[in-house]
């Protein structure tokens, strides 16, 4: 019996947005009577932090303070279109509606604000909820006192509306060639495994990755996708099948005593650095970063397998069965 | 890169407080007095033809409401893909004629409690002549398998062709060029997403004759499209509500509880609510595609690769869902992040008597990204390169062609291996140590836009 270590590396791109395009999101902004934005979207937050993140998009584009902004998805009734929440998509195609609507409600802010500071609106700037002339900061008017004159006052809306869209490329049904993506984002994934070669166990003891996602809007939620991903992308790996026998049917679980998926105590060593080279299309550079943090892991862990006992395994998932007959094949060469 | 304010600042989610201490409204959260429960009928086999449906039974049992059946269902044969231009209609929201996969939906039950709902599926009986189930894919290639869909085959037809295909450069000519070649299979598992959250719709009907539906869809228009659809109403008839769902990873995309719930709510008057079992979730809802995946590169002995051809499988189970789609973004991504010359790439989108896959996180591309990368160590290892090397050499630079045709501009694969490289202490080899994206030229022969 031993227990052999290796490691292995997989680099991997993720494209941003639906493959081909042709998906757009709607975004519509509006001032309330006080100075607080609200932002009304379709696009469902999953649980990765899209509400938080589209608020600090807009706090950016409006020049307001965090607080004063409100999120409001999920009602068809209140929000214009927006293709869904997939496709590494949402803080892409949403925070560039977002900003768009935002951006037109500002110009409006600073046309009322011009009105009553007695300025040109293009002298004027907004930084945390403050108007003033740009070079003499002691001429501001606070946005709480201009939302309350453009509403009681000059009877103004200050509102924006918003979209995003990729126009939708074709496929040359010939050659295949389209324009599939809006941008790429990029991942080199190490992967550092223990293979013991008398039970064909697999323990993944660290996952140490670099990526490069355009601009972190929020980099504890990046980290957030970044470590769910990696834990997601080992359990394809080495643990999960709906059909363990593929193709045939049998052993079809229906609980998670039949479908194991990790918990706490099989969690690997998790590292990673992000790089920001931003793209030229996202909200001030993003690029998604949802769907990709499962992928590299997988042919990370496959490879560190082969540099630890020498053998591809290249079926999923990789189980102790997998392993200790590749090894008895390897043998009989 | 210019630093902002707000935007690059870790701060707290707007809703952490309320997923944590467990007061944040999910769908399942959703009541209404008088609101009744619903339960679905599913084929117990994977392939039949259906001869009787006996509800009698159940409608009998005390406390049961409705039972819907394909006959209630005004548009029973859809797809959701249709409003992206995908055709032609593929699945029935309650079998009629015939079952494709075991699990299949054909008929529901509506009740005043939960039990009493889930007692009534248990009473309805099916009478099913049982057909042998087509399961593999390479079978389901051939010319002896029974063609399981409508069409005539088992295959999605894209442009009156059996499958989606990249040509580019000339691919012959490289692997007479090339000084070794490297052969590769390999498979992906099907899996399930796993959600914490599983699916739950409730439907409201209105007193202004609207229907509020409380979904957790990844995608509120696209499902108030496709349910307005199956239900022959305006889409202004309907309100969707959601927007927190409890994880999605792309199970929750193919509008598969909104429109019986909405039908029942229609039939009883009354809100109904319809949640899925853990169980429900496994067997019975969409799961990732078992891709397969063969290569076969041509390589020189520098490490460039000079040829690449890949055939590429997905099995979509039973119908359409978004697989037909998915097959495309494989496709596009199997040549994978490396400047390859001469690419062909076949990839077919398989239908077989399984549960239905659909998308799911990393849609075909984790399964491109699991082969692609996997084959570039076994070239390595073929030719007695480093594995760090073997894709620095042949990484794609920005200004690029790659073979879709789009000239590569936002290339970071160069960056990421040397950023990795120094997370782990690794030291490069010289050949590579100082390569970037920006260098158009590098080791591999640049292809010319």
């Amino acid at each position: 019996m031993s227990v052999m270590r290796g490691r292995g590396i997989a680099s991997a791109n993720y494209p941003t947005g639906m493959n081909l395009g042709g998906d757009p999101t709607q975004a519509l902004v509006f001032c309330q009577p006080t100075g607080t934005f609200s932002v009304k979207l379709a696009s469902t937050d999953l649980g990765q932090g899209l509400k938080t993140v589209i608020g600090q998009i807009a706090a950016e584009a409006l020049g307001v303070p965090l607080e004063s902004v409100v999120v409001d998805t999920g009602d068809t009734d209140s929000a214009p279109h927006d293709m869904g929440t997939f496709a590494s998509r949402a803080t892409h195609r949403a925070g560039n509606a977002v900003i768009m609507a935002a951006t037109e409600a500002k110009k409006v802010l600073l046309e009322v604000a011009a009105e009553e500071m007695e300025a040109a609106p293009e002298d004027l700037e907004v930084r945390d909820g403050q108007v003033s002339v740009k070079g003499t900061p002691q001429r501001t008017m606070s946005v709480f006192d201009i939302a309350l004159a453009a509403h009681f006052k000059q009877g103004r809306t200050i509102s924006g509306r918003g979209i995003y869209l990729k126009p939708k490329s074709a496929i040359d049904p010939e050659t295949g060639a389209c324009d599939p993506d809006s941008t790429e984002a990029h991942v080199t994934t190490v992967a550092d495994v223990e293979v013991d070669t008398e039970t064909g166990e697999v323990t993944v003891l660290r996952l140490a990755s670099a990526y490069e996602v355009g601009r972190q809007v929020n980099p504890q939620m990046v980290q957030g996708q970044i470590t769910g991903g990696a834990v997601m992308g080992m359990a394809h790996t080495l643990m999960e099948s709906v059909f363990p026998y593929y193709p045939a049917l049998d052993h079809h679980p229906g609980n998670f005593g039949e479908y194991v998926i990790p918990t706490a105590v099989d969690l690997p060593e998790l590292h990673h650095v992000v790089l920001e080279y931003p793209s030229s299309n996202g909200p001030y550079g993003v690029k998604g970063v949802g769907e990709m943090t499962a992928n590299s892991p997988i042919p990370a862990i496959v490879n560190a397998i082969h540099d630890a006992v020498g053998v591809f395994v290249t079926e999923l998932p990789v189980t102790p069965e997998k392993v200790l007959r590749a090894l008895r094949a390897k043998e009989q060469l | 890169m210019k630093q902002l304010g707000i935007v690059g600042q870790s701060v707290k989610r707007s809703d952490g407080i309320g997923h944590v201490t467990g007061q944040t409204e999910y769908v399942d959260d959703v009541f209404y007095p008088g609101m009744l429960w619903l339960k679905m009928v599913r084929s117990p086999v994977s392939r039949g033809r259906i001869r009787r449906v006996d509800t009698s039974r159940a409608e009998r049992l005390p406390g049961v409401t409705a039972v819907v059946t394909a006959k209630d269902v005004p548009n029973n044969w859809y797809t959701i893909l249709c409003l992206i231009g995908i055709e032609p209609n593929d699945e029935p929201v309650l079998a009629d004629e015939e079952v494709m996969y075991e699990g299949e939906p054909i008929c529901a039950v509506v009740a005043e409690t939960e039990d009493i709902a889930r007692e009534a599926a248990s009473l309805v009986k099916l009478e099913i002549d049982e057909q042998e189930p087509v399961l593999d894919v390479e079978y389901a290639l051939t010319a002896d398998a029974p063609a399981i869909k409508k069409w005539g085959n088992n295959t999605f037809m894209y442009d009156g062709m059996n499958h989606r295909r990249l040509r580019f450069g000339d691919v012959d000519r490289g692997f007479e060029e090339a000084d070794h070649i490297v052969e590769g299979t390999y498979q992906m598992t099907p899996i399930e997403h796993v959600p914490m959250e599983t699916h739950v719709c409730v439907v409201k009907p209105e007193p202004n004759g609207r229907l509020t539906i409380h979904s957790n869809t990844q995608a509120l228009y696209f499902t108030m499209d496709n349910t307005a659809i199956i239900l022959k109403v305006p889409s202004n008839r309907l309100r969707l509500v959601g927007g927190t769902v409890g994880g999605g990873f792309g199970g929750k995309v193919d509008v598969i509880t909104e429109p019986v719930t909405s039908i029942a709510a229609m039939k009883t008057g009354r809100p109904v609510k319809w949640r899925w079992t853990r169980e429900e979730e496994f067997r019975r809802s969409s799961v990732r595609g078992a891709c397969k995946m063969e290569y076969r590169d041509g390589v020189m002995k520098d490490g460039r690769i000079v040829a690449r051809k890949v055939r590429s499988i997905h099995d979509a189970g039973a119908y359409h869902r978004h697989s037909p789609y998915g097959v495309q973004k494989n496709m596009a991504n199997l040549p994978g992040p490396y400047s390859v010359p001469n690419v062909w790439v076949d990839c077919y989108c398989v239908y077989t008597n399984r549960q239905p896959s659909s998308a799911m996180r990393g849609f075909a591309v984790t399964e491109a990204t699991f082969a692609v990368e996997v084959q570039m160590d076994k070239i390595a290892s073929v030719i007695g390169m480093d594995p760090w090397e073997i894709r620095m050499v042949n990484a794609y630079r920005n200004g690029h062609m790659r073979p879709v045709r789009k000239v590569v501009e936002d290339a970071t694969l160069l960056e990421t291996l040397k950023a990795a490289a120094q997370l782990v202490g690794h030291e490069l080899p010289a050949r590579v140590r100082d390569m970037h994206s920006d260098d158009y030229a590098g080791v591999a022969e640049p292809v010319q836009p």
